[in-house]
């Protein structure tokens, strides 16, 4: 097999067939997959969620993570954030001629570890190679599919006055390491990404109270651009707390040296979730329980007053509004 | 975290607050002259803790706000030079210009990068030796030196295809240009933290000597401008005026004079037009002569079209102190940080910005409920 691959991987002559069974099949390696038909089918009933997303990082290998695996976790946590068990999942690579094979079949790989982490199923995909110049390296889109449990109804437009606003650990992770390893930032050195399938959080939450309303992973925008959202859709107003708000040290550094808010930085492996205040205590003690909820906090509440506003007591126990995130986070001039 | 949680002590800070409302008994405006203090004061709900004595109010402290539409104009048509490479700070990206913008350039096909420092616009040209890169040179006494040190890298390595489009611009002559006016009535200023470490809290001595003005520099963190605002309050009451600082561990009197040195080593005062303020002599910097090959303006000659300025657009006068955000027509709704119609919309130390963003808490009559 050639070193890089060439503008013939994704020609759909033998270079392509070889990329697709000798490389891919193998690594998703699961029966669904291996058939090679058009579609891949599978027999479902109940209510499904499904969902997609494209993912485009520079640069693609991250501290924490790569690209590969924030596909997978991206796609599977969108599913888990209505309440939804990811079932199966699509992966469709768009690769720019040149990109090293290797390089590819790390982020093949790093794929179906996520997956396997996850318990999803890579059963069908596709490869496209574009002329050095048309994309970056590599952009991958997967999809998903997943089942929702019987009784469950969480929605982002279901947030009441009441509810308890739960975060399952620090933020801003993703977004920092992104950065660093970006403009090489050495101030944020040993700040990884988050970047993790939260299915199995979800579902031991699901375990411990039967009445989440609403759930949200804060990916682009960040916590202040994701309560916003809730707070807009269910009409509700949201107060929380800067003291309770948890960031690590390192990410709040790198934060006050780019003239940046933790609070509007990306999170990969992180939710938000609203819930009547009674079930709270159990819901974070069961998250605390799991590998991706270990340092989850209760930041806040939902309430009646000022409904689509998100607003903060600093620690200085004045008040701020918290907008939506506008155009891109910037560090500062002077 | 050390040397920043000890700066947002709340208990110090109640304290502090509690003897400002206690010790203010006539009413005053200070204004803080830098954006990031304005910044700073809305983000931590500093207005909330102050007595309703003491009125603060934004001043020209945004190096984005105050570059004239005219420069804007130039650094846009340089960046349709064929060949040309745009290096800038990300903050000018959607400031609009009279006619467009350099994000609207950049997607018409102009190649505009945005980089962190004039180091990385050097990178930059290393990197392409076929294309000239030009950087834009937006910012106070901060920025400049470390602009000045890219130039003397870029001729020590005889590097020919690097330039600087400077619009630097010093921050003390504006500030008596202000008081000069007598357009703006001040009782104070809160002078700005991070260009006194480089001019140092002497340079502002001016202030008291000349205009009779209470100066006191202060740092960024709540009880950094609640201390200032404490002596400010308290050389009021006494009827005094003096240049003091209170950011003792990042402002000598004396400043930086290596960064002084560097900065007049390539760059000389020259005149410079700001925004709403109009042209203030000697409160620029440009490339001296022994240096002139690294001037964009002078190499690259462009047509640029007369600028032009939205007639409805008041950053101008909330640039001078004279008037607030909130007393703008387009304020939030013809303007907003996503559909700027002015920089001081646009930049994160723009007031407007400042005011959209964190609205309701201090900037409007309706404060937030309870929390």
């Amino acid at each position: 097999m050639q070193e890089r691959v060439l503008l013939a991987h994704g020609s759909g002559g033998k270079l392509s067939h070889d990329l697709v069974e000798r490389l891919l099949v193998p690594i998703f390696n699961n029966p669904l997959l291996e058939k090679l038909d058009d579609s891949a089918s599978f027999p479902a009933s109940g209510r499904l969620a499904f969902t997609t997303d494209s993912y485009i990082v520079t640069p693609i290998f991250f501290p924490g993570g790569d690209i590969g695996r924030l596909a997978v976790c991206g796609t599977v946590n969108d599913l888990s954030m209505v309440g939804a068990r990811p079932l199966y999942l699509s992966v469709s690579l768009i690769v720019e001629e040149g990109l090293p094979i290797a390089e590819l079949e790390r982020v093949a790989r790093s794929m179906q570890e996520a997956a396997e982490e996850a318990g999803v199923t890579v059963i069908t995909g596709d490869t496209k190679v574009v002329n050095h110049g048309s994309a970056d390296r590599l952009f991958v889109n997967t999809a998903g599919i997943g089942k929702v449990p019987e009784g469950v109804d969480i929605s982002g437009s279901n947030a009441r006055p009441g509810d308890a606003v739960i975060v399952s650990g620090p933020l801003g992770d993703h977004g920092i390491a992104v950065m660093s390893q970006r403009e090489g930032l050495s101030f944020a050195a040993g700040v990884e990404s988050d970047v993790a399938p939260l299915n199995h959080l979800v579902q031991a939450m699901l375990r411990a109270s039967g009445r989440i309303h609403a759930l949200r992973d804060p990916t682009r925008g960040g916590l202040a651009s994701t309560l916003n959202e809730i707070a807009r859709q269910s009409q509700v107003g949201i107060r929380i707390d800067e003291e309770l708000v948890p960031v690590r040290d390192a990410v709040r550094a790198a934060c006050e040296m780019l003239g940046l808010d933790p609070l509007y930085v990306a999170n990969e492996g992180k939710l938000v979730a609203m819930l009547p205040e009674e079930d709270a205590e159990p819901v974070v003690r069961a998250m605390r329980k799991e590998r991706h909820g270990s340092a989850a906090a209760i930041i806040g509440r939902v309430c009646a007053e000022e409904p689509g506003r998100v607003v903060m007591r600093t620690r200085l126990g004045t008040s701020r509004i918290v907008d939506m995130l506008t155009g891109e986070p910037l560090p500062r001039i002077c | 975290m050390r040397f920043l949680d000890e700066f947002r002590n709340p208990g110090l800070a109640r304290k502090l607050a509690a003897h400002i409302r206690e010790k203010s008994t006539r009413p005053v405006r200070f204004m803080e002259f830098c954006g990031s203090h304005t910044h700073a004061i809305f983000k931590n709900g500093i207005r909330q803790l102050l007595p309703p004595t003491v009125e603060l109010l934004s001043g020209p402290g945004c190096p984005v706000c105050v570059t004239s539409n005219a420069d804007l104009d130039r650094a846009i048509a340089l960046a349709q030079v064929p060949g040309v490479v745009l290096a800038t700070f990300g903050d000018m990206l959607k400031v609009p210009g009279s006619h467009s913008s350099l994000q609207e350039a950049k997607a018409r096909g102009a190649d505009v990068r945005v980089v962190y420092s004039a180091t990385d616009a050097l990178e930059l040209a290393r990197a392409s030796p076929q294309r000239s890169v030009i950087f834009l040179g937006v910012g106070f006494e901060t920025t400049a030196p470390t602009v000045a040190a890219s130039v003397l890298q870029a001729s020590e390595e005889g590097l020919h295809n690097y330039y600087v489009f400077s619009m630097h611009k010093l921050t003390p002559p504006v500030m008596a240009a202000l008081l000069r006016s007598g357009e703006t009535r001040l009782d104070g200023v809160i002078a700005p933290g991070h260009v006194s470490a480089i001019v140092g809290w002497r340079a502002w001595e001016f202030l008291p000597r000349e205009f009779n003005m209470p100066c006191v520099v202060a740092g960024f963190e709540p009880l950094d401008i609640l201390l200032c605002i404490d002596r400010l309050v308290k050389q009021v009451e006494a009827g005094e005026a003096s240049a003091e600082s209170v950011y003792t561990r990042g402002v000598r009197p004396e400043g930086n004079q290596e960064a002084l040195r560097l900065m007049y080593r390539v760059f000389e005062p020259a005149p410079a037009t700001w925004r709403g303020i109009g042209t203030v002599p000697e409160s620029g910097l440009h490339l001296k002569r022994a240096y002139q090959r690294f001037d964009a303006e002078a190499t690259f000659r462009v047509p640029v079209p007369d600028a032009r300025e939205n007639p409805a657009c008041i950053c101008g006068e909330v640039l001078r102190g004279v008037k607030t955000p909130l007393e703008c027509s387009l304020f939030g709704r013809a303007c907003t940080p996503d559909r700027p119609a002015g920089p001081c919309m646009v930049s994160t130390e723009g007031s407007c910005a400042a005011y959209y963003l964190y609205r309701g808490a201090d900037a409007r009559e309706s404060a937030p409920g309870p929390w």
